[in-house]
């Protein structure tokens, strides 16, 4: 799906937690997200500490968006 | 028959007998003979036991594969050195992208630092076999555990061949390719194979090519946005967020179809209105609060900083759990039409 998105000129941000399968597929722009059941979402922690992380995920997220790649990049 | 071949077996979660998703944090643990599918080994290949059977947690070894493996080949390193087992074999995983990961590092690792023979098992689509073909031995088998004994009766005469140090050759002991070359000796020079298989392809008559072309399905990357903050936004994920109900029944795994779902009003996603549909992970997480697959609370509040021009009214949703290649690039171009339609300039594609 990403690749197929992409194909259409708008730039995806792939955030997956399996990184090695989004560069097998083909994802340009990855950001690694923190696990398979929750992506943006740490259960151990306070919801305020939770929401923040979320927010930094998507941040690093739109930060990947702008920025120029020229071949596949993992945004850590 | 009397047992001459000792193997470890390697197995997930819920092909080991532990539990099913709420387990896939499980870090490895070794039990000693078969288990699961084994049993089934073991029936078929009378000449073969299973002296102990690996068993871990799909997440536990895919989310961190490096760290996972040190911790299994701790596990395996004194087992090999007394008692030592003849052939390693893990999985099939048939079309399970985390537990073939999971297969393919354990396989490599142990043919790298035991010295070790191993074989495992996958559908060719499987993600992990791109990342593992080239250095361990994945047997074919068909997507879905309805395949165990095939996938098993392609397996074992595989490995028992490593086992022997017999020749091998992908075509006739049904493993997928390595992209190893090998010297063999034929009648006929290239030159003339090579004309016949042109005329044949001139005269519209069958032929096999001596060497498949690999197909790299790659998209260039598009250009990046100058200001988010002028920018249309959309969220896509293949997580299964859904509204709660799942109106549209997207299958748990295996999907079907994708969803469009509004998000008109929606300042953040609740277990009220929303869960996931998804049937490869353990739900609690997601169902508890869905923003932790589709992060939305966090995209409205950068909205309304203005860190983001605007979002789409819609998602959209569909499940990544043993979805064929072939549906999701389907959904992935009908998505994509969509999009460019209604103005969207850039994507967020969250996946589990």
């Amino acid at each position: 799906m990403v690749k197929e998105i992409e194909r259409s000129g708008i730039p995806v941000v792939h955030a997956c937690s399996i990184v090695p399968i989004s560069l097998t597929v083909g994802g340009n722009r990855i950001v690694p997200t923190i696990a398979i059941p929750h992506p943006f979402g740490r259960p151990d922690k306070s919801i305020a500490e939770e929401k923040a992380l979320r927010r930094q995920l998507v941040e690093k997220a739109l930060h990947a968006l702008q920025t120029p790649i020229e071949k596949q990049t993992v945004f850590e | 028959m009397s047992i001459q071949y000792r193997i470890i077996h390697c197995l997930n979660q819920f092909f080991g007998g532990i539990g099913g998703e709420e387990q896939a944090s499980t870090p490895p643990s070794l039990f000693s003979g078969a288990r699961g599918p084994g049993m089934l080994l073991q029936k078929e290949f009378p000449q073969i036991e299973i002296a102990a059977t690996l068993v871990f947690g799909d997440n536990y070894v895919a989310e961190n594969p490096e760290a996972a493996i040190r911790e299994i080949l701790g596990l395996l390193t004194p087992y090999c050195t007394e008692n030592r087992p003849d052939l390693l074999v893990a999985g099939p995983a048939f079309n399970a992208g985390r537990y073939g990961i999971a297969c393919g590092a354990i396989c490599q690792a142990v043919q790298e630092e035991l010295d070790l023979p191993a074989v495992t098992g996958m559908y060719p689509n499987n993600p992990a076999v791109e990342l593992y073909r080239l250095h361990t031995f994945i047997a074919r088998t068909s997507d879905n555990v309805m395949g165990m004994a095939d996938a098993i009766g392609n397996m074992i005469p595989l490995g028992l061949k490593l086992v022997r140090e017999e020749e091998v050759w992908p075509e006739k002991d049904g493993y997928l390719l390595q992209g190893k070359r090998k010297n063999i000796f034929v009648r006929e020079t290239g030159a003339k194979r090579a004309v016949t298989m042109l005329l044949a392809r001139m005269n519209g008559e069958p032929f096999t090519t001596e060497y498949p072309m690999p197909v790299f399905d790659r998209a260039e990357p598009a250009p990046p946005i100058k200001d988010m903050g002028q920018a249309r936004l959309a969220l896509v994920t293949s997580g299964g967020i859904v509204p709660k109900g799942n109106p549209d029944r997207i299958e748990a795994a295996n999907a079907q179809r994708f969803g469009t779902y509004s998000l008109k009003g929606l300042q953040a996603l609740s277990a009220q209105t929303h869960q996931t549909a998804h049937g490869g992970y353990d739900p609690t997480y997601a169902n508890q609060d869905p923003n932790r697959v589709l992060p939305l609370d966090a995209v409205r509040e950068l909205e309304a900083e203005g860190a983001i021009g605007s979002l789409h009214e819609y998602y959209y949703a569909t499940v990544g759990n043993a979805t064929s290649v072939e549906n999701a690039r389907k959904y992935g171009q009908q998505i994509a039409k969509i999009l460019v339609a209604d103005g969207v300039q850039a994507v967020i594609l969250t996946s589990t």
